[in-house]
Parts: structure tokens; C-alpha cells; sequence
């Protein structure tokens, strides 16, 4: 197991003191970068990977940061015809009962709700709240549960 | 300790805690344009204008794009170093890499100068 073994670069010395026999160093930091390990395990090739519910939970979290991230332009996009004036803000109106605006509303406000339902049990788990196996896989159940209550209830009522 | 260029602060502490703050903040104001919408039956031109022109409405807005810039930069960020890596992309990682961080912050860009003239248009 290369990327395990343990190496020492000391060599110690007949009179019992040591000698750096590694790459040059100052005050203890490394003045070659080639030294560094190339052959370390990569663990992120996620289709060899397990997929439990929390993991789930997690990518969709990602996912939707960058749904919203793109979600923006489409966001602005409305509220500046909409501010623009009465003609424009009936327009608007008329472009989110479109269906695929009425995609990107719906699509859109899905995300931005289990962003932020997800984002404020990530600050719980910051602050260790919930933190077990047993909390996460809840957590993770309960980040999904109440994505789907609070969009259907949003959804209703602006509708 | 390894100085990443790129990232907001340079430090992943901090970006940490304003990736943090900054969500506390859009969420406030998610749930104060929420609330606007969900509180105004038949919601018009006028009444938006009503809403969102006020001076108050209009910090708060500015705040919240500052925010959406910080938090999506450093989300973005975050998502490239962990998948535009050499294991997973080959040996042209930092140029797809740069290339894909140079679109974000391209898009960031656009997005608070939009934002920035539709709230203070009045
Ligand atoms: C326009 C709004 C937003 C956009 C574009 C956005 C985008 C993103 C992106 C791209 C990430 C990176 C995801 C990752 O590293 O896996 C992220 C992370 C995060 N977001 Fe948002 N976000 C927004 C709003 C919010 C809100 C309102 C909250 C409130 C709770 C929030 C909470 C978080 C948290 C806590 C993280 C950190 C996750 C981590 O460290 O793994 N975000 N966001």
C-alpha cells in the first residue's frame, strides 16, 4: 500500500542525532513540490460509489445550487419586465403561464425550497446538530419530506 | 498551507463563514419576498414598484445580490476544484478549470449589474 506507508526522511546518525535527508527545507517547509505524493487514492468517482439516502439528499443539494445559479438570469429576467411597466408586468404575467414558464416558476421555486430547507439543516449539522448516523439518514428523509409539503403549499397558494 | 487563488477569501475558513452568512441573509429576504407575494392579492405594476421601490426594499435588495454573488462564487467554486480535477478530467484540468471559473464569474458579473439597475432604476 504505497499512499499508506509511513516515510521518514531522517537518518539517524551514529551519535544518535538525526539528519534531513529529504528535500531541501526552510524553517520546515518543503522547497520542492515534486515530493508530493502522485499515486494518493481518488474517492470521488462517484459512479463506483454507494448511494445511501443522505448522499442523495447532499447531491440534490448541490444540484440545486446550481439550478439557482442559472435559475438567476431567468429570475431577473421577469422582475425587470415586470418593474419595467404595466405592459410590461402583464407580459411577464403572460410568459409564467406559458408552459414552459410555468416550468422554469415551478422548477425554480422547487429548488430554491429544498436549497434552503437543506441549507439550514446543513448550518444545524455545522453546529452538531443531529450529526449521527441515525440523525443524518432522518435529516436527510426530513429535508425531502418538507421540500415536497412547503413547495406544494407555496405552489397553491401563488398560483 | 496551500493559497488558493481563486477562491473568495483565499482562506477556506473564511469562505466557510461567509458562505454561511450569506445564506442567513438570503434567507431573510426569501422569505420577506415571499411574504410580499403571498400577502398581496391582486398584485399589480404599481404595487411591486410599491414594494420593491422603497429605500429600505431597495438596500435590502442590493444586500441580497451582494450575497447571491459572494454565496454562488463560492458554491461554484467549491463544485469545480471538487470534479475539474486530473483524476476526473485529465491532464487539462486547470485550463477547463480557469475556463469554467472564468464563466461563473462572467455570469456573476452580468447578474449584479442587472440587478443593481433594476433595483435602482427609481
Ligand atoms: C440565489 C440563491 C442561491 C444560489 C445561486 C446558491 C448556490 C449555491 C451553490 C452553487 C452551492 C454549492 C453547493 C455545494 O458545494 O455542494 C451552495 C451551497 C450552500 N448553500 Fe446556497 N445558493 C443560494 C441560496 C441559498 C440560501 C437561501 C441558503 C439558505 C439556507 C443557502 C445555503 C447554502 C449552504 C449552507 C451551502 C453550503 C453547502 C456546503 O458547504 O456543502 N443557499 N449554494
Amino acid at each position: 500500500m504505497p499512499h499508506t506507508q509511513r516515510v521518514t526522511l531522517d537518518r539517524v546518525t551514529a551519535d544518535g542525532s538525526s539528519v534531513w535527508q529529504g528535500p531541501p527545507r526552510l524553517f520546515g517547509l518543503n522547497l520542492e513540490t515534486e515530493v508530493m505524493k502522485t499515486d494518493r487514492p481518488v474517492n470521488l468517482n462517484l459512479f463506483a460509489m454507494s448511494w445511501p439516502i443522505m448522499a442523495i439528499a447532499s447531491i440534490t443539494h448541490r444540484i440545486t445550487g446550481v439550478v439557482l445559479f442559472v435559475g438567476v438570469a431567468f429570475a431577473l429576467y421577469a422582475l425587470d419586465l415586470a418593474m419595467s411597466s404595466p405592459a410590461g408586468f402583464a407580459e411577464a404575467a403572460a410568459l409564467v403561464r406559458e408552459p414552459f414558464g410555468m416550468l422554469v416558476f415551478f422548477g425554480l421555486l422547487l429548488a430554491l425550497v429544498y436549497h434552503v430547507v437543506a441549507g439550514i439543516k446543513h448550518l444545524l449539522l455545522d453546529f452538531h446538530h443531529g450529526d449521527t448516523l441515525e440523525g443524518a439518514r432522518m435529516g436527510a428523509i426530513l429535508t425531502i419530506v418538507v421540500t415536497i409539503v412547503v413547495t406544494a403549499v407555496l405552489g397553491v397558494m401563488l398560483w | 498551507m496551500v493559497t488558493q487563488v481563486l477562491s473568495l477569501t483565499r482562506s477556506g475558513l473564511a469562505d466557510f463563514v461567509v458562505q454561511r452568512a450569506t445564506a442567513f441573509i438570503l434567507t431573510a429576504y426569501t422569505l420577506c419576498v415571499l411574504g410580499f407575494f403571498l400577502s398581496s392579492d391582486n398584485l399589480d405594476h404599481g404595487a411591486l414598484v410599491a414594494f420593491f421601490g422603497t429605500t429600505t426594499m431597495q438596500w435590502f435588495s442590493t444586500l441580497a445580490a451582494l450575497s447571491t454573488v459572494a454565496h454562488a462564487w463560492i458554491g461554484m467554486w467549491t463544485i469545480g476544484t471538487d470534479y475539474l480535477r486530473p483524476a476526473h478530467v485529465g491532464g487539462g484540468a486547470t485550463v477547463i478549470r480557469f475556463a469554467y471559473q472564468a464563466v461563473c464569474l462572467l455570469a456573476l458579473f452580468v447578474y449584479i449589474l442587472w440587478a443593481l439597475s433594476i433595483i435602482w432604476q427609481f
